[in-house]
């Protein structure tokens, strides 16, 4: 059983991000694509606890991350112009939809879990994209955008500071990186590490396994969805691709790829993922195939990710 | 409104027809290899596109006999290539394997083929209406839905009377006691995987000549057989058959009288099976 985050491996990676804006424009990068890398590896880190800690194999993910998105947009545009009211919201409409669609598939296992969870995703894939009226359909909804934050003494201008925007994501990412750790560190963590080690066992041991996996589900549906609902903050726009599969299967391969039986994998995962895309469609027209081919070369050749390679190194 | 309906119906009985071609080549490979076929739209393009491109010299006949053959021998080799070094690992990696191939088959057709749609030429005596009353019924719709009936007719007759066929029913419920009766195993899962995307490169041939020709061909009818398998239960080949025809012909009714609500009913239907029945309706039960 691996430890869970204490090491040196946790305090790099937070100087790292802590900095990140600081250097990251001599890389040849710009703040917003931290915050891409910071929001995304959320929305990695949120699914990877259920795909690598519970061992449930969710390729239906991005219709949480979509749903947080469209929450908080719909919010903004409809409702109240308040960032942190929006982000309630989505954050509420993912984790409910989840909760509710959960009990329908936490009774299934494997390829089975994976192809209903995808089914049930591209409900909400349809929705956006027909609701034409409500949704903006296939344009998407444009013409909002994030509020600066008020409090009663001084105002952060979140709206055209990058850099403010970028620590605001960093402490939300912070909070729900902290709550997940705590999380897996308690029994109810462990039950689940029990589960997905042996889940047979675990029934005999008198663990209601079904509901252990919904909960794991929900939990990790509900910061998939605070990551969408940055997301769109982060875009000032949201369109349904944020809802499609293929956005699904970019969180399961950012997950494999940095390593998902760490803690961190999936961050790492993340940002060489957006790295690697950014740079590939900025000289490419036909990115898709080599986003394809980094699907095909880690399969074939980086099975355990990144770090997963390291640990192993450091083992030996 | 009953010539309305009865449209709707026969359109929904295609469109479920096409569901079940498509996803009768899922299960099959889904049953014995566990692997979860994304590209499986993918492969129903390359049929469509390779049939565009040979129609010219062996005509439509000629296409829609080779074009499927040629899209199962890239199955086959894809198989034998990337798949197979996945078998005994966790499902998660053929899953995303077949994900980034579908990617990959997307963007190589646009490359390849152009991503404008392209029109694609059958004969014309299918293109008339069969009597001016049931202007709808033009040959071409009652042609394919023959044609499925015949392709599926012929997969079950190979799987019930082929030595081949037995072996895929027996390997789907015990791979091992297979493989130690002396059946070489990796050569029984390619034929099957080439046997599925035989049948994904017939659906491509015959949607090309009623949607006409687009990369993403594959991409609108690759959930909906996810669906069908599903409703019809994971490991019954009958079942999903069945379940492409009720979610076609249940979005066809549909159409009638909620057309926006044609695409939702399908995943309603999944809900509702699942509440019920999560095997779905043919599954054996604990087989996930």
């Amino acid at each position: 059983m691996q430890k869970l985050p204490v090491s040196t491996g946790t305090i790099v990676v937070w100087a790292l991000l802590l900095s990140a804006p600081f250097w990251v424009n001599y890389t040849g990068g710009y703040t917003e694509l931290c915050t891409r890398i910071v929001v995304l590896g959320l929305a990695a880190m949120s699914l990877n606890f259920l795909l690598g800690y519970t061992g449930v194999l969710s390729f239906g993910h991005a219709a949480y991350f979509g749903l947080g998105a469209y929450g908080t947009a719909m919010t903004m545009k409809y409702l109240v112009e308040s960032t942190p009211a929006a982000l309630v919201v989505g954050v509420l409409v993912g984790t409910i939809a989840a909760a509710v669609i959960g009990p329908l598939i936490t009774r299934l296992r494997g390829v089975y879990f994976a192809m209903c969870t995808i089914a049930f995703g591209q409900v909400f894939y349809f929705i956006a994209f027909q609701w034409r009226d409500v949704t903006g359909g296939d344009d998407g909804l444009s013409a909002w955008h994030r509020e600066p934050l008020h409090f009663g003494f001084a105002t952060i201008d979140i709206l055209s500071n990058n850099k403010a925007f970028y620590y605001f994501v960093l402490v939300f990412f912070a909070l729900a990186v902290a709550a997940m750790a705590f999380i897996l560190r308690s029994p109810f963590g462990r039950t689940l590490l029990a589960i997905r080690e042996n889940e047979r066992r675990a029934r005999f041991l008198g663990i209601p396994v079904d509901r252990h996996i919904w909960m794991s589900w929900v939990i990790s549906c509900g910061f998939v969805s605070l990551a969408g609902a940055l997301y769109a903050l982060l875009n000032d726009f949201v369109d349904p691709r944020a809802l499609r599969w293929d956005q699904s299967g970019t969180f399961v391969i950012m997950a494999v790829l940095g390593g998902m039986r760490s803690f961190w994998g999936p961050l790492v995962g993340a940002a060489i993922f957006i790295v690697l895309q950014d740079y590939i469609s900025s000289h490419t027209e036909n990115w898709m195939s080599f986003v394809g081919l980094i699907f095909v070369v880690v399969v074939l050749f980086f099975p355990r990710g990144v770090l997963g390679i390291v640990r192993r190194k450091l083992m030996s | 409104m009953s010539q309305l309906l009865l449209f709707n119906v026969f359109n929904g009985l295609i469109i479920g027809a096409f569901y079940a071609l498509m996803a009768l080549g899922l299960s099959l490979i889904m049953n014995l290899s566990g692997v979860i076929n994304f590209a499986h739209g993918g492969f129903v393009a390359i049929g469509a596109y390779l049939a565009y491109t040979i129609s010219p010299y062996v005509g439509f006949w000629g296409a829609l006999l080779i074009s499927p053959i040629l899209t199962a021998g890239i199955g086959l080799i894809v198989e034998r290539i990337l798949i197979r070094p996945l078998y005994g690992r966790d499902p998660l990696y053929s899953l995303l394997l077949t994900f980034g191939l579908a990617f990959i088959i997307e963007d190589a057709t646009r490359v390849i083929w152009g991503a404008q749609g392209l029109q694609y030429q059958i004969p014309n005596w299918l293109q008339r209406p069969l009597s001016s009353q049931l202007f709808f019924l033009t040959g071409y719709r009652v042609f394919m839905v023959v044609m499925v009936a015949v392709i599926v007719a012929g997969l079950f007759f190979i799987l019930t009377y082929t030595r081949l066929g037995l072996r895929i029913r027996a390997g789907t419920l015990d791979l091992e006691t297979v493989s130690v009766l002396g059946v070489n195993v990796r050569v029984l899962r390619n034929l099957n995987f080439g046997l599925g995307i035989y049948l994904a490169g017939l659906a491509g041939v015959l949607a090309a000549g009623m949607l006409g020709l687009q990369p993403t061909i594959g991409d609108s009818l690759i959930m909906p057989s996810f669906i069908s398998i599903i409703i019809g239960g994971l490991g019954s080949l009958p079942g999903t058959l069945l379940g492409g025809l009720l979610i076609g012909v249940a979005s066809g009714i549909t159409t009638v009288f909620l057309p926006q609500a044609s695409e939702a009913v399908i995943y309603v239907m999944m809900a509702a099976v699942l509440l019920v029945r999560p095997r779905g309706l043919f599954g054996e039960e604990g087989r996930f």
